[in-house]
């Protein structure tokens, strides 16, 4: 043979084998009859509720499984135009904090209220991670009924995770700050003078009401995420820490120096006691604390100016450090609380620590060192073992109450199944891709229901039709109850999904409130029938009381309204029957609309601009005359002399 | 004249007693059920009052017209509470007296409430099915929105149901002990 026929020949051999060469990709994932069990049939309802937080969004959305759908979007940190939560006057004082109105905030995970380290499912907690704080919502009504403001704290992500019994929610601060009288120093006078505050707010057992109990004067570290023990472990709580470097600059590389860094036990317990026992010191702060009351429909926003703290250089048994490879991220306790794993972004293999060996170590005094006086346990003392080459940037971990850890992998996009007694590797799945959090029904709790697992990527790509740059978040739902996870479902989600927890909905669904009973409402400007409605002027006040009833306002003729006028609209819907909204919008308003529930009363505030007769309407589509639902308001110029006067139906 | 058993007579008294419930457990319902509402509305007709989804029914029914269901609208629930109590205290009477023309007397009796009761119903489902008003938004060409008497029928997207609640139920099983005392009568009087 030639050169010539060589070279074709060789070159026909590359391309035959080329496709043989490249390993297998994803698309060979589903197997059997994933449809039939993710098929919710029209009518049916899902078997989980899911509560997914929305990231960037600053809401968390409620998602049915195993189907998928989104249910709602429940709004939490961020305005809310589509049923005015922030514009209407009543929602208004929910988003204030010490600087004031802020629209807008970073959700990242959820906490489902616990009795005896089992859902409850009474309310969902949610952090608020630019402007710390820490959100209640009433699961009975889905909607947020309280929200925290945390002082002293930056980047509140370690947040906001809960003891067994709900009796605490904490908030570990990611970035840590100077605080107090010495604020205006120097960024790199960061190890004298920034601090890390561990937040630990309490919870009323009964109502949920949240109090802002004492805070932890922690190093200058980074804290990332946190976990309570339970069970055996009732009485810790653990957070993950990285930058134990304590770098303020550059932190890719400046705090990816060590090879551990720790896991801080926190015994609150103790911490309880020194408190009860006055060891605390007031701290000047400044924090809003907002709350919502069901009986008058609107919120009330109160700021506070003190705070407790305890000093745990001083107060000891309260702080231990375990070292952990290397910037944890998630740190976990298994059901029976014995076990807490550390997942090092950055490491080889996942350190599960011992409980017992832990509370052993602490006994012997089986310390390495010390930070100001806090004791760093020794690894080997603490560890139980590590899991070996379990894939690459573990970030997370859950359980299914059958001995399993699954352990979220973002590098090497896939989660690994492990035996948490053997630390042997049983299984493992690609998600697509590059999974953050996952979430297994009651995975954080000391009762998992080990059925359904969901991965919450943070890459799309190709998943679904491309929607231009910006893509939906994807999620997988995988099918744990058996050896082997398989793919059963992959969905788009809203916003971008951190933390999601999800319980049984036989939980909740048969105490959803359906609508306010009107006898109950104590909104100052409710109405409880149609005789009252009215416009009252005060100044330049105009205080329109409104009613909405299938299929009309009352007033929906008004006049003697003035360029400049504040115009309050408080609306009352009189409709007693579930699912009946009403909405209400005027032309060129600068806010939203109001979207109000049978029974309750909403108040949209409106400074008209111009002189006219401007158009309002029910917008949310509520009869079969629906779009007769509207009325008209006349502006005058300032000063005229056009009579204050309402009515309604008055033909000529 | 023929006097009754001690066990009839007792059938008379258990009939007049079993129309006491009706003071405490509703008479009648009206049910309505359409494409928006699967769960069904109830509306619950008592001696003297109205319970149930009343409101919204009312809600639903202006679009075409219908009287606005009131208390108000029912005369009955002044006098019923007393005629009932006639009918009780007459029940007793003839388990007293305990002849045979005491036990069809009050046989009578309770059969002529029933159709008077049955009649009134009637009159009132056609005032409230057929005087609308006429400046209703939904107005369709002949048609009328007379309740079911007893039974289902269809008005309109709502399946509507009328039919005795538990209060009568009870009350018809006390007649239905009268038909007994009959029965066993006729048949001690053939055997002897």
């Amino acid at each position: 043979m030639n050169k010539h026929t060589w070279l074709v020949a060789a070159g026909l051999i590359a391309v035959a084998l080329a496709p043989g060469c490249k390993p297998k990709g994803a698309q060979s994932a589903i197997t059997g009859d994933a449809a039939s069990k993710v098929y919710v049939a029209p009518g049916e309802h899902d078997e989980f509720y899911n509560i997914v937080s929305g990231g960037f969004n600053g809401q968390m959305s409620v998602v049915g499984l195993p189907s998928g759908r989104v249910l709602k979007i429940l709004p939490v940190f961020s305005v809310h135009p589509e049923n005015g939560w922030g514009y209407s006057e009543e929602t208004k004082p929910m988003l204030n904090t010490s600087h004031g109105f802020v629209p807008w905030d970073d959700l990242h995970h959820i906490a489902i209220s616990t009795t005896n380290a089992e859902h409850d499912a009474r309310w969902a907690f949610g952090n608020a991670n630019n402007t710390p704080r820490i959100a209640r919502v009433d699961l009975n009504t889905f909607k947020t009924v309280e929200i925290i403001e945390i002082p002293n704290s930056a980047g509140n992500h370690s947040s906001p995770f809960i003891t067994q019994n709900t009796e605490y929610v904490v908030a570990g601060t990611r970035f840590s700050v100077p605080v107090g009288d010495n604020q205006d120093v120097s960024i790199d006078s960061y190890k004298e003078n920034f601090k890390g505050h561990i937040s630990f707010i309490s919870v009323d057992p009964e109502h949920g009401d949240m109090d802002l109990a004492f805070q932890i004067e922690a190093p200058p570290f980074n804290f990332d995420l946190a976990r309570a023990g339970k069970n055996k472990s009732h009485g810790w709580f653990f957070f993950s820490t990285y930058n134990t470097e304590m770098a303020h600059t550059l932190l890719e590389v400046n705090a990816s120096q060590k090879d551990k860094d720790f896991i801080m036990a926190v015994n609150w317990k103790k911490a309880e006691e020194y408190v009860k026992a006055g060891e605390g010191t007031t701290r000047k702060v400044k924090y809003a604390h907002n709350k919502w009351d069901e009986a008058t429909h609107s919120a009330k926003s109160e700021i506070i100016e003190e705070v407790l703290t305890l000093d745990p250089t001083v107060l000891k048994d309260i702080v231990y450090f375990i070292p952990c490879p290397k910037s944890p991220h998630g740190t976990d306790t298994d059901p029976t609380g014995e076990y807490i794993i550390g997942s090092g972004k950055l490491a080889a293999i996942i350190p599960v620590f011992s409980f017992t060996k832990m509370l052993a170590a602490i006994e012997n005094e089986d310390f390495e060192g010390d930070i100001n006086g806090m004791p760093v346990l020794k690894y080997e003392s603490v560890l139980h073992g590590e899991v070996e080459k379990p894939g690459l940037g573990p970030l997370h971990t859950e359980f299914d109450g059958k001995g399993n850890a699954y352990t979220s992998m973002f590098v090497s996009s896939e989660i690994v199944k492990w035996n948490i007694e053997t630390l042997e590797v049983l299984d493992r799945v690609p998600t697509y891709y590059s999974v953050g959090h996952l979430s297994i029904p009651g995975g954080p709790t000391g009762k998992p229901h080990g059925k359904y697992m969901v991965a919450y990527n943070k890459i799309t790509k190709d998943r679904y039709l491309p929607t231009g740059p910006e893509l939906a978040h994807s999620a997988q739902l995988y099918d744990i109850s058996g050896d082997k996870m398989q793919l059963l479902l992959d969905f788009p989600t809203i916003g971008e999904p951190h933390y999601a927890e999800a319980f049984p909905a036989s939980l909740i669904k048969d105490r959803q409130v359906k609508f306010y009973p009107i006898e109950g409402n104590e909104n100052p400007y409710a109405l409880k029938g149609i005789n009252d409605a009215r416009v009252e002027r005060n100044g330049n006040e105009v205080h329109v009381y409104m009613t909405s009833i299938r299929s009309n306002f009352r007033p929906d003729n008004i006049e003697g309204v003035h360029v400049g006028d504040e115009v309050y609209f408080h609306v009352t819907n009189l409709e007693q029957d579930w699912d009946v909204p009403h909405g209400f919008a005027i032309k060129g308003a600068n806010t939203a609309e109001l979207l109000i529930m049978p029974g309750e009363t909403s108040t949209l505030k409106w400074v008209p601009d111009r002189v006219g007769v401007f158009p309002f309407y029910c917008t949310d589509f509520c009869s079969a005359l629906h779009q007769e639902m509207q009325g008209y308001l006349r502006v005058s110029p300032k000063g005229a002399n056009v009579p204050l006067t309402f009515s309604t139906g008055e033909a000529e | 004249m023929k006097t009754l058993s001690n066990s009839n007579r007792l059938l008379i008294l258990i009939a007049a007693l079993a129309i006491i419930p009706a003071y405490f457990t509703p008479l009648w319902q009206i049910s309505l059920w359409a494409p928006q509402y699967p769960e069904g509305l109830n509306m619950k007709i008592w001696i003297d009052h109205l319970s149930g989804n009343v409101d919204t029914i009312n809600g639903v029914n202006h679009y075409i017209g219908m009287k606005h269901i009131g208390e108000e609208m029912f005369p009955e629930f002044i006098y019923l509470k007393y005629i009932i109590g006639v009918l009780i205290a007459l029940g007793v009477v003839a388990a007293w007296v305990g002849k045979r023309w005491s036990l069809y007397g009050f046989l009578t009796l309770m059969t002529l409430f029933g159709l008077a009761i049955l009649v009134d119903m009637y009159l009132w489902g056609y005032d409230y099915g057929h005087n609308l008003d006429p400046k209703a938004a939904i107005k369709v060409p002949d048609m009328t929105y007379q309740p079911p008497l007893i039974g289902y029928k269809e008005l309109l997207n709502f399946l509507a149901y009328s039919g005795p609640d538990t209060g009568s139920w009870i009350l018809m099983g006390g007649v239905a002990l009268l038909f007994v005392a009959i029965i066993r009568d006729r048949l001690k009087n053939k055997n002897q």
